[in-house]
């Protein structure tokens, strides 16, 4: 540990400018959401925007539990959807009642049916971290997946409960009729909920959750129960899941029992962690990506759920720390300005890499669309899934782009190996 | 006056491996109290059973006249013991600072706070940056504790276990595996830290248990062979015969 002491100057420089772009950020972030709709005003964009919103909600609800606490979920789908369906229920009874509560209140009650639901079961499900826990909480979500469909007056059975949104009264001469007032409400709530849940991981609870996600066992011997600590985790997870929940209801003005179900569970997992867990924004780059995805495949290829588990396969595999982790993983080097030395060979691998990628793509394809389907789109170029050039075309650019691929991957980790070096030898830690 | 710790009678067994032997152990408020004996002896386990990680079979302990036999570790905590683990048992994503962060915070009364900034408590602060003093490790608070050299680690489990401001603090081998000079540098800081507390010690560098303690219990097999005096200890033929055997003389 020589070079230990040369790293302290350097973060305290880092420190002290760190305020300023601290509400910078937000402050940026807060003018990209006003500003997107303007800049992108077609309706499917608005459309978009608005369940990316929501997903970024609700993705960084689960961090509380995944990336925070070291709670695995396989139902966090539930305060989600129960947030949902009792935002419903509230529209649907403050329109009735002509109660002068507006729209953009509504969400603040599928926080509270999200978060009572948690108080409800939570105490007996955090009792275990681990695969207890994981376990519990996939059999909880099944339970009320499957009761949803069984209790109707509440749930609506397959079809749900629709509501209407403009039947609220209007605030400021909105109505919420057109999405893009429904727009701004979300993002409303996105900035909110952001703030809120990042300002809880500065807070004795949020760091006591840190600390029993890295050691619940040693956390008892500085004072704190454990089990009161991922209890309190998974109530303010189930509060920020229900906002999200209450914004989907808004959004689509129905609540059905898909919004509870296992693959509404699976895909904020899934967001959470293609993100990456470690880092507060991890999940928000993640509900980003997954969401977009999600709506530009299902209209190219039917069988988008596969690529879905290709990514998460090559996360787990090569990036564990999700999308934040690998941008993470630069800073020490742009600190150390020796970013300049790494990214030559990124370059040089994208060429390869994305021919190995579309050899996939197109041998998933061709597979999929073998018995039947429209010619494969591949950068403009049609491809007939019946046709041995094609099958042919799909092996060359597998193997060769993997082949060569490999050598420019190798190239990378040279290429970092010397630039960590480096950043090192400054006093950076890499 | 009522003993920091007192132990009467206690026995452990795991499965029918009877580990603690009719324990009974008395430890007066402000004594450092060193436990000496041979490896699997039942030195960490007396530690365990004291500090609420596992639960006597019969008998009863008493901290500061309070029974606290069959209270969770954190009833304990609360009530004014502190322990560190032999094997290292820190939070290691955390930062050195959140580490030692962590330890203050229930005892300042911040406890499952989620309406406070953290950053923003000048009593935690202030204590924090204290603790990371006396320990030696402010160059490294933001490192994560995974990351630190074995000796800083040691030096942070310390840290952490006198964070709150216990009244009586109990160190398993602090010096284990430490260099001379880690050693001498870990117990002046010993010394330091836990003057005015109680300090019950387990030790196997016979210099340093002679040197720091006030009083010394030798277990053997799960059972206290003799209680006294580093004098009355040293002199004591049972325990020269059952344990210590050259090294005093
Ligand atoms: N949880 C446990 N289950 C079974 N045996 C244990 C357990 N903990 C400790 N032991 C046994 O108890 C004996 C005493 O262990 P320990 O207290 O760690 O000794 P010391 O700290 O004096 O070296 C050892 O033989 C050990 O194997
Ligand atoms: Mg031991």
């Amino acid at each position: 540990m020589t070079n230990a002491v040369t790293p302290a100057p350097a973060m305290a420089k880092a420190e002290s400018g760190s305020a300023l772009s601290f509400y910078g950020i937000w402050l940026l972030a807060a003018a990209a959401l006003v500003v997107l709709p303007l800049v992108f005003s077609s309706g499917g964009s608005l459309t978009s925007f608005s369940l990316i919103g929501i997903s970024i909600i609700f993705a960084l609800s689960y961090n509380i539990l995944l990336g925070q606490t070291g709670l695995l979920s396989f139902g966090h789908a539930v305060q989600y959807g129960l947030g949902g369906f009792l935002a419903v229920h509230a529209m649907n009874a403050v329109a009735s009642h002509n109660w002068p509560i507006p729209l953009p209140v509504i969400p603040l009650m599928g926080g509270i049916g999200g978060m009572a639901f948690a108080l409800l079961v939570g105490w007996v499900m955090t009792k275990r971290a681990g695969t207890v826990f994981a376990m519990i909480s996939l059999g909880i979500g099944e339970l009320v997946a499957s009761s949803s469909l069984i209790l109707r007056s509440v749930f609506g059975g397959e079809s749900g409960i629709t509501t209407d949104r403009t039947s609220l009264m209007p605030l400021f001469g909105w109505t919420f009729g057109p999405q893009i007032q429904v727009y701004y409400l979300i993002a409303f709530w996105v900035m909110i909920s952001a703030i809120a849940m990042y300002a809880l991981t500065r807070t004795p609870l949020g760091r006591i959750c840190n600390a029993v996600r890295d050691n619940p066992e040693r956390v008892e011997f500085i004072g704190y129960d454990p089990h009161v600590v991922r209890y309190l985790a998974y109530m303010f997870a189930g509060f920020f899941a229900g906002i999200a929940g209450g914004l989907t209801a808004i959004n689509f003005e129905i609540a059905n029992s898909a919004y509870l179900g296992a693959t509404q569970s699976g895909l904020v997992l899934f967001s959470a962690f293609i993100g990456g867990t470690a880092y507060f924004f991890g999940p928000i780059l993640g509900a980003i990506l997954v969401t977009y995805l999600q709506l530009g495949l299902t209209s190219v290829t039917s069988v988008w759920q596969l690529y879905f588990g290709i990514i998460f396969i090559g996360i787990v595999m090569f990036a564990p720390g999700g999308i934040a982790g690998i941008l993470m993983k630069h800073r020490p080097l742009i600190r150390a300005g020796t970013l300049s030395a790494v990214i030559p060979s990124y370059l040089v691998a994208a060429i390869p890499t994305l021919a190995f990628a579309l050899g996939i793509i197109l041998t998933i394809e061709t597979v999929a669309r073998f018995s039947g389907g429209d010619p494969i789109n591949l950068l403009g170029i049609p491809f007939v899934a019946a046709a041995p050039t094609t099958w042919a075309a799909a092996a060359v650019l597998v193997v060769g782009g993997f082949l060569v691929a490999r050598i420019t991957w190798r190239r990378i980790a040279e290429a970092w190996d010397r630039a960590a070096t480096v950043a090192r030898d400054r006093g950076y830690l890499a | 006056m009522t003993a920091a710790i007192q132990v009467n009678a206690v026995e452990k067994s795991f499965g029918n491996v009877s580990i603690i032997r009719d324990l009974n152990l008395s430890v007066a408020k402000g004594e450092r109290h060193a436990i000496i004996g041979p490896n699997g002896a039942g030195k960490s386990t007396t530690f365990n059973l004291i500090s609420g990680y596992i639960k006597p079979t019969s008998g009863e302990i008493r901290l500061n006249g309070e029974v606290t036999s069959g209270l969770r570790p954190f009833e304990i905590n609360r009530r004014g013991l502190s322990r560190s683990f032999q094997v290292t048992n820190v939070f290691a994503r955390m930062t050195v600072w959140e580490n030692v962060r962590c330890a203050v915070l229930w005892a300042t009364g911040h406890r499952y706070a989620f309406w406070k900034n953290v950053d923003n408590l000048p009593e935690v602060k202030q204590r924090t940056a204290q603790i990371l003093d006396d320990i030696h490790l402010t160059h490294r608070r933001d490192v994560p504790a995974g990351l630190l050299t074995y000796a800083e680690q040691r030096e942070l489990e310390i840290g952490i276990t006198i964070a709150g401001g216990a009244s009586v603090i109990m160190l398993d081998e602090p010096t284990a595996g430490m260099s001379h000079a880690e050693t001498e540098r870990a117990v002046a800081l010993i010394r330091r830290l836990t003057e005015g507390r109680t300090l019950v010690i387990v030790e196997h560098d016979m210099s340093v248990v002679f040197g720091l303690a006030d009083r010394i219990s030798v277990l053997v097999y799960g059972h206290i062979i003799a209680s006294g005096t580093p004098e009355e200890i040293r002199g004591n033929p049972k325990v020269k015969e059952a344990y210590l055997g050259e090294e005093v003389d």
